[in-house]
């Protein structure tokens, strides 16, 4: 990010429509919060920029370390924040997080039933489904079948459990390692792990046929 | 009865709807206003407050809404519980903003 650009992001790009209402509340309400020094326009600009750096690439890591290093892993699943901190990486101000790990007999799916509660200090914004009212409803009474949508089928035999977060509890899942990936090192491990398998509702990624 | 916001298990959920739009200039920044309004410097709001002002929103309008603009609703909700900003202050500055050429 070069700092010539900073200016023109206080600005909204050139608009592709008439503005909403919403869209002219929000401004409203920052002018107003801006004109009673309660916060600047630039604290806004860089909220959003360290909103838009965390991404499911810091939890793609974060699982890629626990499964090359057992010791890691299990600090991980004793204090997932701590842990996190190890890489470098900061979560911010807000939330417990606690990891999940699946495995051959426990699969774990995340989701916040009463709202839209997600590790999004490590991952960013959570994805609109998992704050769609229909997610929300049916995974904690269907999960196999809102799983088969997400074109995941478990075998009968694995255990399903349903992680239900709150604004002070928020969950990482740490997906199985897939097989034939021993070779592989961290970077690439990573590579294999996905938004969706960091929530539950996929695997990670087989490794590509060589 | 759940209240509305309140959906593990509510009755006739149909299927997930997986499309992923990216967030708006101005998603973004109702985001970033709001989370900046709850970190430790300001304590402007809580967590829990922004929650209960979406909790109590009428359940069609929760129904209705779009996720941000919940949080629009209900940071202008508890700015006026707080006696910071009301709601017409915020229409005066809409009508403000609107007649900038």
């Amino acid at each position: 990010m070069h700092d010539d650009s900073h200016d023109d992001r206080h600005v909204p790009p050139a608009p592709d429509h008439d503005p909403t209402d919403f869209e002219k509340r929000v401004e409203a309400v920052q002018a107003l919060l801006v004109e009673k020094g309660i916060l600047t326009a630039d604290e806004v600009r860089r909220a959003v920029e360290e909103m838009d750096s965390r991404t499911p690439a810091q939890g793609a890591r974060v699982v890629a370390r626990a499964w090359v290093d057992p010791a890691f892993k299990a600090r991980l699943l004793a204090d997932a924040k701590a842990a996190i901190s190890e890489l470098g990486i900061t979560v911010g101000f807000d939330a417990t997080i606690v990891a999940a790990e699946n495995t051959e007999r426990v699969h774990h799916v995340v989701v916040c039933t009463l709202c839209s509660c997600y590790p999004r200090g490590l991952l960013g914004y959570p994805p609109d489904w998992y704050k769609s009212l229909n997610y929300r409803s049916r995974v904690v009474v269907d999960p196999r079948g809102v799983l088969k949508e997400f074109g995941l089928v478990l075998d009968p035999n694995v255990e399903v459990r349903v992680l239900d977060s709150t604004a002070d509890m928020r969950y990482l899942v740490i997906p199985a390692r897939p097989s034939g990936t021993e070779q592989m090192g961290e970077e690439e491990l990573a590579s294999l792990v996905t938004r969706d398998s960091l929530i539950g509702v996929a695997e990670a990624r087989p490794p590509a046929m060589r | 009865m759940a209240r509305v916001h309140d959906r593990g298990g509510w009755p006739g959920a149909g299927p997930i709807d997986r499309f992923e739009h990216p967030l708006s200039w101005w998603e973004k920044r109702m985001d970033a206003i709001t989370t900046l309004l709850m970190t430790p410097e300001k304590r402007v709001l809580r967590v829990d407050e922004l929650r209960r002002a979406v909790e109590d929103m009428e359940p069609a309008a929760y129904e209705r809404c779009a996720y941000y603009e919940r949080w629009l609703h209900a940071v202008e909700t508890l700015m006026a519980e707080k006696g910071i900003l009301t709601r017409e202050e915020i229409d005066r500055k809409v009508k403000e903003l609107d007649a900038r050429p």
